[in-house]
């Protein structure tokens, strides 16, 4: 499973080594900011974040907060977790309840269809298929143009 | 190379031979056919709602403000979904994992109101099982091949609501009735080797899953959704580029388009082209695969775990934990005790039982409820099994596929059947007669064998001595063919039998008359 981490990525597209589990670089005690290599995130990957989850990152100044989250969030590469196995929740002692197959819901097609901007006979009315975000060349963003 | 569009040889041949017209000296193709099959799970309620599952019923209908994905709602599993899965995972011999998790798969579409899938993607529900299918070499019934197909996994996902395009007002209208539906998605590694093969696996996993009850699979209404992945490459080398073919919606096409997409991609690649791993959509219509629209470039999926679903944790006898509510325990040694005979049990009983021919018992489970039909005959004729399926599969199959009627909906129950069946094991009726008779019955008219039988004076001619006087009378009258007999030419015989068939209008026994005639002519 990917992370939620860019970090992979930027290593990837910069061939950069992972951090070794063994070289811990202690920084950062005390509520101080981490420093360390602030790593550009390259035009493409932005582009294809943009296509992906619609964002916009819509300035520099965007850009920048998104490498300086990532750069924070790294600090978890100091952690040696060799060994250990992944959490990815913290429900994972919990009991997944299971339901009886009743039906309890459902017929309230008004309802919903109040949220609704246009409608037509109860069904919802959506765009004919995905329109894809315009491809980087075709698109007013300001990361056109960036190296 | 002809662009024409041949079969691939399919059955046990596993090679196609390279058709250019330049092309004597290319090596041979292999292709290869793996399968994603979608299987909605037969349960009253949703996968983790509770609105009611049913096909046809008023748009957004059965919708949950959890299915429309409204702020705030949480998922929250059916129990009988699960008992679904690991039943299916049981009868494609999987192993269960008594751990499994749930994930989300994000993609944009109208249908789909989160944005994302939940699914299982990192640890499926069952791994590692395989399917068995027969198939009949040569389109003859008399030989057939079994072969296996593994199964990569079962996973629990939720389905999409559907999308009606209208195209002359340029918009989607979205009916979520569909969405959150339990699907049961199968994978099938690529073991195959062509649409034929593919269309046996499928129709083996249909015939599974209706026994078990855990989907009822009617590919017609979406029960039962196929899509294929088709590369083909040359022997010893790697596999191929592979295409996703989609929008199969029938038997019929799942082996077209397959043996389509083969053949397409051997041509291009023999014109010098390449293969684009890419989904391409069927088109019945025409008969050939298209590159679909939507499908701009690689999709990133963004799997990440659903964060409100904890682990699904299954017990078996052993792991059984003590102080909890039966209602939240699923034992997976419960459930496989109770699992019913698979069609391959059943096929095999049959046959065990009744001295029938296994391609027999093919036939009689691959028709809802004729194998039922079969044994109801058996249980009330006194002819044997042996021979009362030949009157099942050859006059009252024929008669029910000629006017599309499925077994429940014939107008001759297997009460009537049995009842004329014992007329003709008893003699008092030839079977040249009986058929007479079962085109009678089929009118529906509600007469009864007998009645039909007195009706159309088709008694077998009891008297013997009148009998003795027609095959006299033929004798008499066709001395070119008492001499061919003489002369030693037996099969002449046969004609004299034909003639006092007609003199008696088929109400002789042709086995008395034989002997009657062979008796005279040899005095």
């Amino acid at each position: 499973m990917r992370a939620l981490l860019l970090g992979p990525w930027l290593r990837a597209a910069r061939g950069l080594p992972r951090a070794p589990g063994s070289g811990h670089r202690h920084r950062g005690h005390g509520g101080h900011r981490p420093q360390g290599p602030l790593r550009k995130v390259s035009v493409e990957v932005l582009d294809h974040l943009e296509h992906l989850a619609l964002v916009d990152f819509r300035d520099a100044e965007g850009v920048e907060r998104l490498q300086k989250a990532i750069q924070f969030a790294d600090q978890l590469h100091e952690v040696n977790t060799n060994g250990v196995e992944p959490m990815d929740s913290v429900l994972e002692d919990r009991c997944l309840y299971l339901r009886e197959d009743d039906v309890t819901e459902g017929n309230c097609t008004k309802e919903l269809l109040e949220n609704a901007r246009e409608k037509v006979e109860e069904y919802f009315v959506a765009p004919p298929g995905n329109i894809p975000l315009p491809k980087l060349e075709e698109r007013e963003t300001f990361l056109q143009g960036s190296q | 190379a002809g662009r024409g569009r041949r079969r691939a040889s399919g059955l046990t041949g596993v090679v196609v031979r390279p058709h250019s017209s330049r092309s004597a000296h290319l090596a041979p193709w292999v292709p290869v056919v793996g399968l994603e099959i979608h299987a909605q799970i037969s349960s009253n309620s949703k996968l983790f709602s509770g609105s009611q599952v049913q096909f046809a019923a008023p748009p957004n209908s059965l919708v949950s403000f959890f299915d429309a994905s409204l702020p705030g709602t949480l998922p929250v599993l059916n129990r009988r979904c699960v008992e679904a899965a690991v039943m299916t995972g049981l009868a494609l011999n999987c192993s269960i994992n008594k751990k499994s998790l749930f994930d989300r798969k994000h993609y944009f579409y109208a249908d789909l109101p989160a944005g994302y899938q939940i699914t299982q993607q990192r640890v499926p529900i069952a791994v590692n099982g395989s399917l068995s299918y027969s198939l009949c070499i040569d389109n003859k019934m008399s030989q057939m091949v079994t072969k296996t197909v593994r199964i990569k996994q079962i996973q629990l996902e939720q389905d999409s609501g559907k999308s009606l395009h209208d195209d002359t007002r340029s918009q989607t209208l979205v009916d979520l009735n569909r969405a959150g539906v339990g699907l049961m998605e199968v994978v099938m590694e690529p073991d195959m080797c062509c649409g034929e093969e593919a269309a046996a696996a499928v129709r083996e996993l249909q015939l599974i899953l209706q026994t078990l009850g855990s989907s009822q699979a009617v590919m017609a209404e979406g029960q039962l959704r196929v899509d294929a992945n088709v590369s083909v490459h040359h022997p010893g080398e790697p596999y191929g580029v592979r295409t996703e073919v989609k929008n199969i919606n029938s038997m019929r096409f799942l082996a077209k388009a397959i043996d389509y997409e083969i053949q397409r991609q051997i041509e291009e690649l023999e014109n010098g082209g390449t293969i684009l791993n890419e989904t391409r959509a069927f088109d019945s219509k025409l008969g050939c695969t298209v590159p679909m629209r939507d499908k701009e470039g690689q999709q990133d999926y963004r799997f990440m775990p659903e964060p409100n679903l904890p682990p699904l944790i299954l017990y078996d006898a052993k792991s059984l934990p003590a102080n909890m509510n039966h209602q939240q325990v699923i034992n997976i040694d419960w459930i496989h005790e109770r699992l019913p005979d698979l069609p391959s049990v059943k096929r095999k009983k049959l046959v065990e039982q009744y001295g029938i021919l296994p391609e027999h018992s093919f036939t009689l489970l691959n028709e809802d409820g004729l194998a039922e039909f079969f044994e109801s005959v058996v249980k009330q004729t006194q002819m044997k099994p042996k021979k009362v399926i030949g009157w099942i599969l050859k006059d009252l199959l024929s008669y029910l596929k000629q006017h599309s009627l499925t077994v429940k909906e014939s107008p001759v129950s297997s009460f009537l059947l049995a009842d004329l069946l014992n007329l003709l094991e008893k003699k008092e009726i030839s079977s040249t007669a009986a058929k007479q008779v079962l085109a009678e019955l089929w009118k529906g008219e509600g007469k009864t064998p007998l009645e039909i039988v007195k009706e159309q004076k088709l008694e077998l001619l009891q008297d013997q001595k009148e009998l003795e006087q027609i095959c006299q009378a033929v004798i008499d009258g066709h001395e070119n063919e008492v001499m061919a007999i003489k002369a030693g030419n037996p099969k002449v015989l046969n004609k004299l039998i034909g003639l006092v068939q007609k003199k008696t209008q088929g109400r002789s026994n042709p086995v008395l008359v034989k002997q009657l005639l062979e008796k005279k002519l040899s005095g």
